[in-house]
């Protein structure tokens, strides 16, 4: 990170970089794996998404309404709030959840704790957890793509039971061929918006690919048939992990400051991750995984803080 | 002497719950139903009661040094006598209560209660703050467990309040304590905050 701490003297250039910009920045590389979901499991994705973005949008505005604050829709992070929340709800459940959850995301999640840049916890996640928590059932059922009504296991969830009736390829997996949430299941969509956020440096390598690694490192040494024989490359494509991975777990607020200490947190998440899979109770555990991250993040940065240039020894 | 805000401050301005935070792990523990509350909250007035009584008569003749362990025996004794009277007269909520009525004992409010007041008040100066202590811990107890009983099973007092609805589980369980206390402590913080 040093090379982004060079301080000059004037005349600076703007980089015309805003919360905003950023903000509807993720959303539009969110699209692709939206659109896909969309296609994959139908219209009923699709209302999902809007009453999760819709019910986000409003809450924000009445909330800042209500405490007589400065109204700020339009720096998209209600929007992209509701968005992630919906990417991470099954496509079958009843319209009143999302609307709920984007309440809670946005009401307990960050505005209690005083707005953007003050939550604790990703708000989208923490509502996807309160979610799952008060309404299971609906929490764990999911259809299989291109049908309304077949219940389908994920993949995960089939081979925490023990039987993985289907077989799937590597490509299924990539392209989103297989149950699962709404904006997880397509890899390839969410790779190809990832692209466009390093491309524009919205985020940086150390927290996804120290995740990635760590999740796959563990996969593979922990297998089904003694060690080193997993199968990583299934489990690093299936589940939510590539969305917690580039879209989630990279949230600015949530997340260490240093390079050091986003490296710490990626692999803190990874590990977890695959320890819930590995030996927890759910099939899943990437949401897990991010929040009590989330939880140690400011730990991690107190511990990797820059030392002051020539003041010695970090205190 | 004036008995009337003696009585008062326990609801209001030094309620145990939301202004002193004291006691909060049985409030954790049954606010799952406001039947659970006003059990506990029964159990809890009833042993402030009693303590600060004794504490009050009995803190000329208790050495300094070992005042506490001393309050410790006089507060057990009447968990001990309210234990016994609830599994005898009312098995059902004795059950549903479980550890929490023997851990009123080690309850903040009441150690406190006998510590900070009626250790150098007069009786019935401690029989009034007791009385006000206890109906403050039993109106906030109850207050949190309605929420939680009306979000987290849509009834009240064991009565459907909301048919149709479908109850939000994580109410009913502990991480739903946890934010309707915070919310609740919150909230009063900011009325204080703003009639001052």
């Amino acid at each position: 990170m040093g090379n982004k701490l060079i301080v000059t003297a004037a005349p600076h250039m703007h980089a015309h970089q805003s919360t905003a910009r950023i903000m509807w920045g993720v959303s539009l590389a969110l699209l692709p794996a939206g659109a896909a979901g969309v296609y994959l499991f139908g219209y009923a994705a699709l209302a999902v998404i809007g009453t999760a973005v819709a019910a986000a949008l409003a809450t924000e505005w009445l909330l800042q309404k209500m405490t007589r604050r400065q109204v700020t829709l339009l720096d998209g992070s209600a929007f992209l709030t509701g968005l992630l929340l919906a990417y991470n709800l099954p496509s079958g459940v009843p319209l009143w959840m999302p609307a709920v959850g984007s309440f809670f995301a946005i009401a307990v999640g960050k505005q209690i704790f005083g707005g953007l840049g003050q939550n604790i916890f990703n708000p989208a996640l923490a509502a996807r957890a309160f979610l799952m928590a008060s309404w299971p059932a609906y929490m764990t059922s999911f259809r299989a793509p291109g049908f309304d009504a077949v219940a389908s296991a994920t993949p995960l969830s089939a081979l925490k039971e023990g039987h993985l009736r289907q077989v799937y390829s590597y490509l299924d997996l990539f392209l989103g061929n297989k149950g699962g949430c709404i904006g997880e299941v397509c890899v390839v969509g969410l790779l190809a918006g990832a692209v466009f956020l390093f491309l524009k440096g919205y985020i940086t390598w150390h927290i996804p690919v120290s995740y990635l690694f760590t999740t796959g490192i563990l996969h593979y040494v922990f297998g089904p048939s003694g060690l080193f024989s997993g199968d990583w490359l299934f489990y690093l494509l299936s589940g939510g992990l590539v969305l917690g991975a580039f879209y989630m777990a990279t949230d600015y607020v949530t997340s260490p400051l240093t390079a050091q200490g986003q490296l710490i947190y990626g692999t803190g998440c990874g590990l977890l991750t695959a320890v819930i899979r590995l030996w927890g109770g759910y099939p899943e555990g990437t949401c897990y995984a991010i929040l009590m991250m989330n939880a140690v993040s400011p730990f991690i940065d107190r511990y990797t803080r820059g030392r002051i240039y020539g003041t010695g020894k970090m205190r | 002497m004036k008995l009337l805000p003696e009585f008062l401050k326990g609801i209001i301005k030094q309620n145990p719950i939301f202004v002193l935070a004291l006691g909060l792990c049985p409030v954790l523990a049954v606010s799952t139903s406001v039947k659970n509350a006003l059990g506990m909250g029964a159990a809890a007035t009833f042993v402030l009661v009693g303590s600060n009584c004794i504490v009050s008569l009995i803190k000329k003749a208790v050495p300094d040094k070992i005042r506490i362990p001393c309050f410790i025996i006089v507060i057990a004794t009447f968990v001990t006598i309210a234990e016994l009277v609830m599994k005898a007269y009312s098995p059902a909520l004795n059950r549903a209560l479980g550890i929490y009525v023997s851990l009123i004992v080690v309850n903040c409010v009441v150690l406190g209660r006998a510590e900070a007041f009626a250790s150098h008040r007069t009786l019935p100066a401690s029989l009034v703050d007791a009385l006000g202590m206890g109906v403050g811990f039993t109106l906030g107890l109850a207050l949190i467990s309605a929420v939680r009983e009306l979000l987290g099973s849509g009834q009240l007092l064991g009565y459907t309040i909301l048919p149709g609805f479908q109850p939000a589980l994580m109410m009913a369980l502990p991480p739903g304590a946890l934010l309707v206390i915070g919310g609740m402590l919150g909230f009063f913080n900011l009325l204080k905050g703003r009639r001052e």
